[in-house]
């Protein structure tokens, strides 16, 4: 079992018009089986209501499913007295740091979490010192995250989840309010945390061109997971991307053109270096 | 008719320890049916600037003239400029509040004492330029897709019928499907109505695809003001204020350094591929 497992998970909310009477059930995740091994950096794409959001909740157990099971580590979410430990193995990170920040100083932010599980106040700061470190934020240890730039923020809350020491993190759109560059550092953040401490990535993302380094990738419709695999074999289906719209990094669809317009590129063109060794390798 | 900002600049709290200056001498002018992009990282003042527009932001000094009359005039109605200004603020599906929503749509021409009738009218043509479904007008917005309430919620702002809509990263945390219906929406608007179009945004290969013209922020100044081309071949300044170009001048550099015969100027999937293919005939 990897260490976020879930089998069948389904789940229901009922729909209530003004008065609360039943208007009809939503399924927002339907039956989703998946295994996510320990060190992946996996990526869940879909489009806007296609239920990735609500999945993400169930992996730190802010929603229990209504149907199947999700396993954190080895752990049933919807066993109650597991909660703490899941919230401390698997952390997420919402689309907008604004709603997440809520200390004065930064390295107070970040010991947050680590204060409230009882963390003696000298590891407190060992920790908050290397979480900071591990997201380039040490040097704004003492400025007020209100000053901080939208991707500066967003790196402190990551820091705070860091700072727990979790095995996992679950990322729902972190970088969807972010500038080119603010999107750059937190990504590059993810895959630094996901090689040198090992932790599990999960991201979810509507820029496609953040998925290209991702192990494994997920997409989801309609509560559904429709399609998985490496981003190299979701990627090569163009046409099935647009149908769930959704879309591809934009080196691969120029590539994708080429190729309707009669060069015989390869399929699954992810990368600039790729499009010029195909090119290459057309001209002879 | 046109926008012209003379000179403005803007201090926050000034007098206090938060002393900031957010606008630094910005000056330019803005026609009918332009459709600009206004590109700059987190903080470098943009939204400042576009509040600057309809008078909802004073400049500390300098001026804004809206169709040859200055703004700040003390018998210049900034009220009637609000509905002809119209802006669009991030995450606007959060202002919407009615029951339905055409009545959402029909709240703001309500409150600009309009009949009954005309209020209704510009309701439905709203909508109808946004492209939302006819069968959803009577529902309530908040069963909508992120990508419709938005529409929605731009809809609202169009029935006020502005000549001059300004929207602060309309496709922020939409799906790429989502993204396009907007684009899609705005371009429809500027070919239809000849309305003037300022798109705040941080993705850009939007900004690329879609607009004539590019305002670049730094730190309060504004740094370019040119043709999207023209911008973006200064890709390597860009980076270095916290921005890029768009990927696929990435590819056409990166193809050129590997020797090929090709346009570096492309900002767009189809001008990329249509100079590769002329490249390797």
């Amino acid at each position: 079992m990897g260490i976020i497992k879930t089998e069948n998970l389904t789940f229901e909310y009922i729909r209530r018009d003004d008065e609360g009477n039943v208007e009809g059930i939503t399924t927002a995740v339907d039956d989703v089986s998946l295994d996510i091994q320990a060190g992946d950096f996996v990526a869940i794409l879909g489009h806007n209501g296609s239920g990735k959001s609500t999945f993400a909740k169930h992996l730190n157990a802010l929603v229990a499913p209504t149907e199947g099971t999700v396993w954190v580590d080895g752990m049933d979410t919807k066993e109650e007295e597991h909660t703490l430990d899941i919230r401390q193995t698997s952390g997420m990170v919402f689309q907008n740091p604004d709603n997440q920040i809520i200390c004065t100083l930064v390295e107070e932010e970040v010991g947050f979490g680590p204060e409230n599980i009882g963390v003696p106040t000298d590891e407190i700061w060992e920790c908050v010192e290397k979480s900071l470190k591990a997201v380039g934020m040490y040097r704004f240890r003492k400025a007020s995250p209100n000053k901080l730039s939208g991707g500066q923020k967003q790196r402190v809350a990551i820091a705070g989840i860091v700072a727990m020491k979790p095995k996992c993190i679950v990322l729902d759109e972190p970088t969807a309010m972010l500038d080119p560059s603010g999107r750059k550092d937190v990504i590059n953040i993810l895959h630094a945390l996901n090689k040198q401490e090992n932790v599990t990535i999960i991201l979810i993302t509507h820029y496609m061109e953040e998925v290209i380094d991702a192990d494994h990738v997920f997409v989801m419709d309609e509560g559904k997971v429709v399609m998985e695999g490496t981003p190299r074999q979701i990627f090569t289906q163009v046409d099935k991307m647009k149908e769930l719209h959704l879309d591809v990094p934009q080196v691969t669809e120029v590539a994708y053109e080429l190729r309707m317009k009669g060069l015989p590129i390869n399929q699954g063109v992810l990368t600039n270096a790729e499009l010029i060794a195909e090119l290459k390798r057309i001209q002879g | 008719m046109s926008i012209i900002a003379d000179h403005i600049n803007y201090t926050y709290e000034i007098g206090t320890g938060f002393e900031r200056q957010a606008i630094k001498d910005i000056s330019f002018v803005i026609e009918d049916g332009e459709f600009i992009g206004l590109i700059g990282h987190t903080g470098s003042g943009k939204s400042t600037l576009i509040q600057h527009l309809n008078g909802l932001v004073k400049a500390t000094s300098g001026t804004v003239y809206y169709n040859g009359q200055d703004i700040y005039d003390k018998d210049y109605d900034l009220k009637t400029l609000r509905s002809k200004v119209g802006l669009v603020f991030q995450y606007p599906e959060h202002q919407l509040f009615e029951t339905d929503i055409f009545k959402d749509v029909c709240f703001g021409p309500k409150n600009l004492g309009l009949p009954k009738m005309e209020v209704e009218l510009r309701a439905f043509e709203a909508l109808r330029m946004v492209g939302l479904e006819e069968n959803l007008y009577y529902q309530s917005p908040f069963d909508l897709s992120g990508g419709q309430k938005r529409r929605v919620a731009i809809a609202g702002v169009l029935a006020m019928k502005p000549e001059v809509l300004i929207l602060d990263e309309p496709t922020a945390g939409l799906d790429p499907k989502g993204r396009d219906d907007i684009l899609e929406c705005l371009r429809y608007l500027k070919e239809e109505t000849g309305m003037t179009i300022i798109l705040v945004s941080h993705s850009m290969e939007d900004v690329a695809k879609y607009v004539n013209r590019i305002m670049v922020m730094n730190d309060g100044v504004l740094m370019y003001d040119d043709t999207p081309k023209n911008i973006f071949t200064h890709y390597r300044e860009l980076e270095e204020i916290g921005l890029a170009a768009p990927q696929v001048t990435y590819i056409m550099n990166d193809l050129k350094n590997a020797g090929f015969d090709v346009n570096t100027g492309a900002i767009t999937v189809d001008e990329a591929v249509e100079s590769i293919m002329a490249s390797v005939r």
